[in-house]
């Protein structure tokens, strides 16, 4: 039986009187990929970044509705940190800290209280072996890590937001700024990834949904059109706007 | 592995209010601060205005702590004049310096200019007053034989003009790259000359950040103490003409804080109480012009 | 592979320049002014320190160095000594309030809030106080109602009101260079703010507020209006014979800056004035190689700030 790992249900929010999200109500499934498409300013990312509650920093952000973990409400007693933990982030830029590299991967399992060093060390190469960077890495651990490529930083990222043993691994457009060689990289990374997590993406390629999702749901200016299988969104949609949007028609 | 326990993340947490506590008080102390100065300065200050009476502290051309005189008005006009001759000494040449230096100057030549303008910011006010007494007097002295010294509401003026020429340069120069290239380029398009361009389209859009240089200025020149008390003259009279000997209100403290007592000392605070009126009112305009260009 | 300028189609000779500057006589003037004005800053400051090396360098003697001020060396050392005192004091009081500030300022103030608005008022109040008002206010508090007398630590304190906004505004524009996207990879792993503050934003912005902190430095060491009435003018550093019969430094005690070591040689000189005028000029060169020195340090970190971004 696959269960939900998210529910998002009837989800209001509202960016002071502009609402940004409409009435949505997506089950996410354990350990597949739910791709999240439409055209820009149509809630996608709001959505993906109020899961793991990124939104708490904007000033004026208002939600309505459920979210749950697991069950759990997200925006309830929980812990921030440590729903932070369970749904761990990768972002549209590649955000590496200015440290090196082995720093960077460890600043997560330090925050949550790991201290001995050979637990340490176990971490940053599991990490970094499952993000597929660890052969690019390994011999540079101590270096910076702003000296990689865009598509390593990347990567590397992805090892970083592994580092926490999260559940959950939200990606915002993660390979919006690489190379198509990177992106390709990272697709791979992602196809693998579902073996042990439940990943959320949001991106702008559909080319890049067909080829990674389980799971589509189709934005449009804060409303969730359609949500089915990806070959169903992407062969026969039910909605006029969903397949004008994916044969290119708008968007 | 991980330890998320609730006595962990309730110490977590409780660090976390903690230093946002401390913060916070942090960004208090300023405001302490400034409440401070106000309630010492006025509450030493203005009793003794009320005492003296207020007309006769403010407009009293006489000032003889000995006999228990206290008119500051001598002072304040003395610290009027010195900062008028200031701005017509350092704003003409500071804006033209300024547009020089954003408009006209090659990299190469700006690179040799601007540690020149640095070394300019960077001259302690004692070291001015210092060259003011050694260079300027002597040399004011030798165009005026005829006057018993150098000093006076010329030298003032000029040593002040000088030390605010870096702020000035340097505010105006900001806003002056800040002006958007297209006015530029709009007017050179129209066969304008590059000195017209800069002159009647760039330097006017930039009129608010220069005219907050200008204040800033004025605002370092009023309070300066160091620059002027060797080369002002420092006689506690209404100056009648640009040789006249001139004693500032930051003056008057210095010269006679060191030994002054009762009601002379507060006097004395009086004045510093009445400089500060008027600096606040430079913030103010200051202020104001700043969020006027925002 | 270049163009030389005669060869180059858009170089313009200087006949032209000069025939079109004819046809707009305006624009000459213009042009005119400008340069007369940069050939006017330029010289005065070329003035100002040459006049002050020429005459100053060559009265710098080894007995202006000497321990112990007298009467007959001048010497400048203890002043130099009692500077690095207050201004280390008043770094270990200003720098911590300041830094926090701007932390609270920057990363945990709602933007637009009423306190916000307040300290933004009051910073900026400050830093347009006059010195000799910081002055006055040091000798009505510290002077006359803490310390009853003329003392280093009022002198520090003073000074350390006094460089606050500078440092809080430094350290203010170094944390808002910080990139967001480090604040959001942090906050993503599930640190919170005070250790995303402490682990990611605080070391990015090290350089920023470094040059803040050497700015206010320099602001010290050239202070003399707010130190006059406050620190005082005694030519020695202050010390005291503690319980154990020990000479130590005592804080207490009034002891006179490098600046304010000018101010007295000039302000106070006793015959022969022209020996006291020599030593001034031989401290005031010190005291501008130390200002300048000091101030040149701060821009040269803030640009490797900028150049690192």
């Amino acid at each position: 039986m696959i269960t939900n790992k998210i529910d998002i249900r009837n989800v209001n929010l509202f960016y002071g009187d502009f609402q940004a999200l409409k009435d949505v109500s997506i089950p996410i499934a354990e350990k597949e990929v739910t791709a999240f498409i439409g055209p820009s300013g149509c809630g996608k990312t709001t959505l993906l970044k109020s899961l793991n509650r990124m939104n708490d920093l904007i000033a004026d952000c208002r939600i309505k509705g459920e979210m749950l973990l697991d069950g759990e409400n997200i925006y309830g007693n929980m812990n921030v940190d440590i729903l932070r933990k369970r749904v761990g982030m990768v972002f549209q830029k590649p955000n590496p800290f200015p440290m090196s590299i082995y720093d960077n991967i460890a600043y997560g399992p330090r925050t949550h209280g790991i201290r001995s060093k050979s637990a340490l060390d176990e971490i940053v190469e599991m990490s970094l072996k499952n993000a597929a960077i660890w052969n690019e890495s390994k011999d540079r651990l101590k270096k910076s890590a702003l000296g990689m490529s865009g598509g390593q930083q990347q990567r590397l990222c992805i090892a970083r937001a592994l580092s926490v043993s999260p559940e959950v691994i939200l990606m915002d457009e993660p390979t919006s700024a690489l190379d198509p060689i990177s992106t390709g990289k990272i697709e791979e990374l992602i196809f693998e990834l579902k073996e042990n997590y439940t990943v959320v993406i949001v991106t702008h390629n559909m080319q890049q949904a067909t080829r990674i999702s389980d799971k589509t749901a189709f934005f449009l200016l804060g409303e969730m059109i359609e949500f089915d299988t990806t070959v169903n969104i992407f062969n026969k949609p039910k909605f006029k706007k969903t397949e004008e949007y994916i044969t290119g028609r708008f968007g | 592995m991980y330890n998320t326990n609730e006595t962990t993340l309730k110490i977590r947490a409780l660090r976390e209010a903690a230093m946002k506590i401390l913060f916070t008080i942090a960004a208090c102390v300023s405001i302490l601060a400034v409440l401070l100065i106000c309630v010492f300065i006025f509450a030493n200050g203005i009793p003794a205005i009320a005492e003296i009476g207020v007309t006769k502290f403010l407009f009293g051309r006489t000032w003889k702590p000995n006999a228990d005189i206290y008119g500051i008005f001598p002072m304040i006009i003395g610290s009027l004049y010195a900062t008028a001759g200031a701005i017509v000494v350092g704003v003409p040449i500071g804006i033209l310096m300024a547009i020089f230096m954003a408009r006209f100057c090659p990299k190469s030549i700006y690179k040799i200019i601007k540690p020149f303008v640095e070394l300019l910011a960077g001259i302690p006010s004692v070291v001015y007053g210092f060259l003011g007494i050694r260079i300027l007097v002597p040399l004011i002295h030798s165009f005026f034989p005829e006057e018993k010294s150098g000093s006076g509401l010329l030298a003032a003026s000029i040593m002040l003009g000088i030390m605010i020429l870096p702020t000035i340069i340097n505010v105006s120069e900001s806003a002056i790259r800040a002006v958007p290239e297209n006015y530029y380029e709009g007017s050179l398009a129209l066969g304008a000359t590059h000195e017209r361009s800069v002159f009647f389209t760039v330097v006017p859009a930039a009129r608010s950040g220069i005219l907050a240089s200008v204040i800033l200025g004025v605002g370092r020149a009023i309070g300066e103490t160091m620059a002027v008390i060797w080369v002002a003259g420092n006689a506690p009279i209404v100056p009648k003409g640009l040789m006249s000997s001139v004693r500032t209100m930051t003056s008057n403290v210095v010269l006679e804080m060191g030994y002054a007592t009762g009601l002379h000392r507060d006097a004395l605070i009086g004045t510093a109480v009445v400089l500060f009126v008027f600096i606040l009112i430079i913030n103010l305009c200051f202020s104001a012009i700043k969020r006027g260009t925002k | 592979m270049t163009i030389s300028k005669k060869e180059s189609i858009n170089f313009i000779p200087l006949k032209t320049r000069v025939r079109g500057y004819i046809k707009h006589p305006l624009s000459l003037v213009l042009l005119l002014l400008v340069i007369g004005a940069a050939v006017i800053v330029v010289g005065l400051v070329a003035i100002l320190i040459g006049h002050l090396l020429i005459k100053g360098v060559p009265h710098i003697k080894p007995e202006l160095f000497e321990w112990k001020y007298t009467t007959t060396n001048l010497s400048m050392m203890p002043a130099i000594i009692n500077t690095l005192i207050i201004t280390l004091l008043s770094l270990v009081i200003a720098v911590p309030i300041g830094i926090f500030s701007a932390i609270y300022l920057v990363e945990y103030a709602k933007k637009g809030s009423k306190l916000v608005a307040i300290i933004r008022i009051t910073t900026e109040t400050l830093s347009g106080i006059p010195s000799i008002v910081f002055g006055l206010f040091g000798l009505i508090v510290f002077t006359t109602m803490i310390f009853k007398g003329y003392s280093i630590i009022g002198g520090a304190l003073t000074l350390s009101i006094m460089v606050l906004p500078i440092i809080i505004r430094t350290t203010e524009e170094a944390l808002m260079s910080v990139p967001d996207l480090f604040r959001e990879g942090s906050f993503g792993l599930g640190a919170g703010k005070l250790r995303t503050i402490v682990r990611i934003v605080l070391p990015y912005a090290v350089p920023g507020i470094l040059a803040g902190v050497i700015l206010s430095i320099g602001r010290m060491v050239g202070e003399t209006a707010a130190l006059i009435f406050t620190a005082g003018t005694i030519a020695g550093v202050p010390t005291s014979v503690n319980r154990f019969g020990h000479t130590v430094l005592d804080v207490t005690g009034s002891g006179r800056t490098l600046a304010l070591h000018l101010f007295e040689l000039v302000q106070n000189p006793q015959t022969p004035t022209d020996r006291y005028f020599n030593a001034a000029y031989a401290t005031a060169v010190v005291l501008l190689v130390l200002v300048v020195g000091i101030n040149a340090l701060s821009s040269f970190i803030a640009r490797r700030l900028i150049s690192k971004v």
